[in-house]
Formats: structure tokens, sequence, C-alpha cells
């Protein structure tokens, strides 16, 4: 029915966008504005490969409605590279081999991005780690390398020199 | 592929029933979770949406010592993990709420819409019900107050008429001794239960019990309170055997159906030991507070 004017920051920039009020976040991320990082999996919430993070909080955003996330902030995976220089956690996924065919990993990295940040520098148990990707699956990984590479940013080993 | 819809973004509660009211076909959208999976599959299609998920006289997480605890209805799952009166109050909801689905579900998806939504699979209908819990619930004409174990009527329906919102859960205040305890079984942390129970003990200061309650998930058409089995238990000294006993019972007054997932034989045992050791967990709470 009528298209609106949805207004959002998406990686730190503003964007205003019309669209139909059923479309999802993932659809205005990846049809609308072009950041086809965010891969759209199951569809039904079970998969995480859509997982990005609306005001530091991860969520599936193929079970969002776009408009719901009018003047909130999104980040997607295009959005942790910062100038050219990846984050420590997409180091830190490239150091541990924390991929194969990648499918999951934009998802597995916005995951594991805001586990971090609510974390706020406390030292997480390997339960927590694993608890913290939950929402998220790999077919490839068995999830090991995965683990690692959050493990090694929780303990400070990609801080920021 | 989801139907074409109006969407309506009332600015507060007033707004909110006052549009409900005014338009027939319309379903009320707040994470969204389960409501959007199920207008995908084509289940439902409303000629309008009432989004609630920003409404913010609903978001919040009350407690006091007398009064108890009052949730509001947008209140994210996330939010009643991550609170520290509830960790500290009532513990079992933060473990509930810690294997309800995926992180990612949790900070979108809000209590009162998964129990609007009325899944006997869900995870807070049985906890809650087991501490006793009240719904608040209400149109632009009036509020209503129900047990929680009376609003749910049916796979997915509940007492709540056209124009009804969930507006508030309210859990009282627990007995000085007094535990209360959940389960689910399932394959992977984060899916629904096959089955769940939740029990919930209150002792006398002599130790017996002053009552229990013991509510089963997935195992009929809405969380199911097994009211002989709870009978078993009152006003006697618990023991293992009673718990035994008691797990028999449940076992034997759950209705529970076969599905992919497993048969209904295997579903009445899993519920007979769940019930078993959620007492006894129960139980063992209970003798340990105050």
């Amino acid at each position: 029915m009528e298209k609106q004017v949805l207004r959002l920051k998406v990686n730190g920039e503003e964007y205003e966008i019309f669209i139909h009020p059923k479309t999802l976040l993932v659809e205005a991320i990846r049809d609308h504005l072009g950041f086809t990082g965010t891969k759209r999996g199951c569809d039904t919430v079970s998969c995480g490969a859509c997982t990005v993070n609306v005001n530091g909080m991860s969520v599936k955003s193929c079970s969002i409605l776009a408009v719901q996330c009018e003047g909130m902030e999104v980040a997607t995976v295009e959005g942790l590279e910062v100038n050219g220089k990846l984050s420590p956690m997409q180091r830190a996924f490239l150091d541990n081999g924390s991929y194969q065919c990648g499918f999951c990993t934009p998802g597995m990295l916005m995951s594991s991005t805001a586990f971090i940040d609510e974390l706020g520098g406390k030292k997480p148990s390997e339960e927590e780690i694993r608890e913290s990707i939950e929402g998220n699956i790999c077919r490839c990984t068995g999830y090991n390398s995965i683990v690692r590479a959050i493990d090694a940013v929780a303990q400070g080993k990609y801080k920021e020199e | 592929m989801i139907n074409d819809f109006h969407y309506l973004k009332p600015a507060s509660l007033k707004e909110a029933l006052a549009m409900y009211a005014q338009y027939d076909d319309c379903k009320v959208i707040c994470g969204g979770q389960s409501l959007l999976i199920v207008m995908r599959q084509g289940m439902l299609a409303p000629e309008y949406l009432l989004d609630i998920k920003h409404v913010k006289e609903l978001r919040y997480i009350k407690f006091d010592d007398k009064d108890g605890l009052r949730i509001g209805a947008t209140t994210t799952h996330r939010e009643i993990e991550k609170s520290a009166v509830i960790a500290r109050k009532y513990p079992v909801l933060v473990a509930m709420e810690g294997k309800l689905a995926s992180i990612q579900t949790r900070n979108w998806g809000t209590i009162g819409g998964n129990i609007a939504h009325a899944d006997p699979a869900g995870d807070p209908g049985p906890v809650l019900i087991a501490l006793k819990a009240e719904i608040k619930f209400g149109n632009a004409d009036g509020e209503k107050t129900a047990p929680l174990d009376e609003f749910f009527v049916d796979y997915f329906e509940t007492k709540m008429e056209h124009g009804d919102l969930v507006l508030e859960i309210h859990v009282p205040a627990p007995d000085a001794k007094f535990g209360c305890a959940y389960q689910k079984f399932n394959l992977l942390g984060s899916d629904m239960g096959i089955v769940a129970a939740a029990a919930s003990v209150a002792l006398n200061a002599d130790g017996t019990c002053k009552e229990a309650r013991i509510v089963l998930g997935n195992a009929g058409p809405t969380p199911l309170r097994v009211t002989k089995a709870e009978d078993l238990l009152k006003g006697k000294k618990l023991d293992d055997k009673l718990f035994a006993e008691a797990g028999q019972i449940a076992s034997e007054e759950s209705q529970p159906v076969a599905d992919i997932h497993a048969s209904e034989e295997h579903r009445r045992h899993v519920l007979g030991v769940l019930t078993k050791r959620m007492l006894k967990k129960a139980f063992e709470q209970a003798q340990k507070a105050a």
C-alpha cells in the first residue's frame, strides 16, 4: 500500500529511503541501500546470517520491519572497517581462520562485535562466548575457530595501537 | 511473501487503543519475532498493522517488596534477562530468558508479544504461571486483570478480544520459603522446548508444603497446570518419592501430541522426569530461602 519515507543511519551515514511498510530491514539494507554484506539465509529467525546491530544491539534483520528502525543507528558488516583498517574482530577472524564458505561470517562478526561491546572490558568465559553466537549457525567451521577469535579479542590481543 | 498492509504507528498508549478500536481487520505488532514469521507464511494477512513497539508507557520493570514485580508489555526479553532486581528476586525468570531463542531475538522481542502470541511451546508462560503471575490487558473502554493460567484459552488463543492489548505482567512477591525452577527439553539450547516443565514450591514454617504449582510447556493447547499432581503435594512433608509420584501423575495429566520431534509416549515420559526434577530443585531452593 502507500510507500513512506524512512530515515535511518547506516554505518554512520544518514539515509532517506522510500519504502513499503512491509519492507524488512534486510531488504532495506540490501536492496534499497546496496549493503549486500548482510546475508539472507533462512528468513525465519533461525540462522543469524542476517544479523546487524541496531542501536548497538544485535538483531536478525530478516524479521524486523524496516519502518520500526525509524531514526535508529544500524551497523552492518561494511561498517566495521574504518579508514581502510579492519576491526579487531575482523582481524581476529582472519588470524584464526574463523570462516570457510563465508556465508555466516557477516552475521558472526556483528553478533560477536555486539557481545564484546556489551562486555565493556569484562573477560568472558568460554561458555559465555559460545552463548553469544548461539543465534548464528555455521555449517563449516565447527565453531571452535570462531570461539578462539572472539576470545582473542576479549583478551585484548587486538587492542588498537 | 508478506501481504500489503496499512501501517499504523501510534505515539501513545491512548492513541494505540483508539486506533485498534477503529480498525476491524487489524493485527498488533510489537517485536514481531513470531508475527512476521506467520505473516510471511501467509497464515495472517491483516489489512492494518498496529505497531506498539515504541509505545514507551508500556516499557518498564518495577519491583516493590510488598507489591512484587510489574513488567510492562513492550519490555524486551533482554531487558528482563539483564535486570538486576529480577536476578535477585526471581532468578528463574532470568534463567528462562537466557534460554529463550537467541540474543538477537531477545534484543527485539517483547514479553507482551510473546504472551499475546500464546504459543503453548513458549517459555515465559509456564514460568510466570508457576510464579502465580497475573496479566493486565485492556481496550479503549477499560482494563481487565486475570490470573495468567486462565488467560490462555487454546492454541494461539487468549481471553483477549479485538481491541485488547496486553498491558502488564504482575508477579506477586514470593513467599518467604519459596523456590521455582524451569527446564525445557530440546536438541539445540536456543530452540523451543519439545516439552518443558516449571515447578514452584512454597513451604510452611514447619517445612511442609504450603502450595505447589506444576506447569507444563508444549504439553497441550496452552501452558498446562497439572492440578492433580499439585494437590498430591499440598500439606505434605516433601521427599523424592512424592516428587516421582507427582511426575507420574503429571505425565498422565499432560496432553502432548506427536510430531516430527518426538512421539506422544516419549513426550509423556520426559514430562514426568522434568516434573520430578523441577519439583526437587524448587523444593531445595525453598528450603534454603530465608
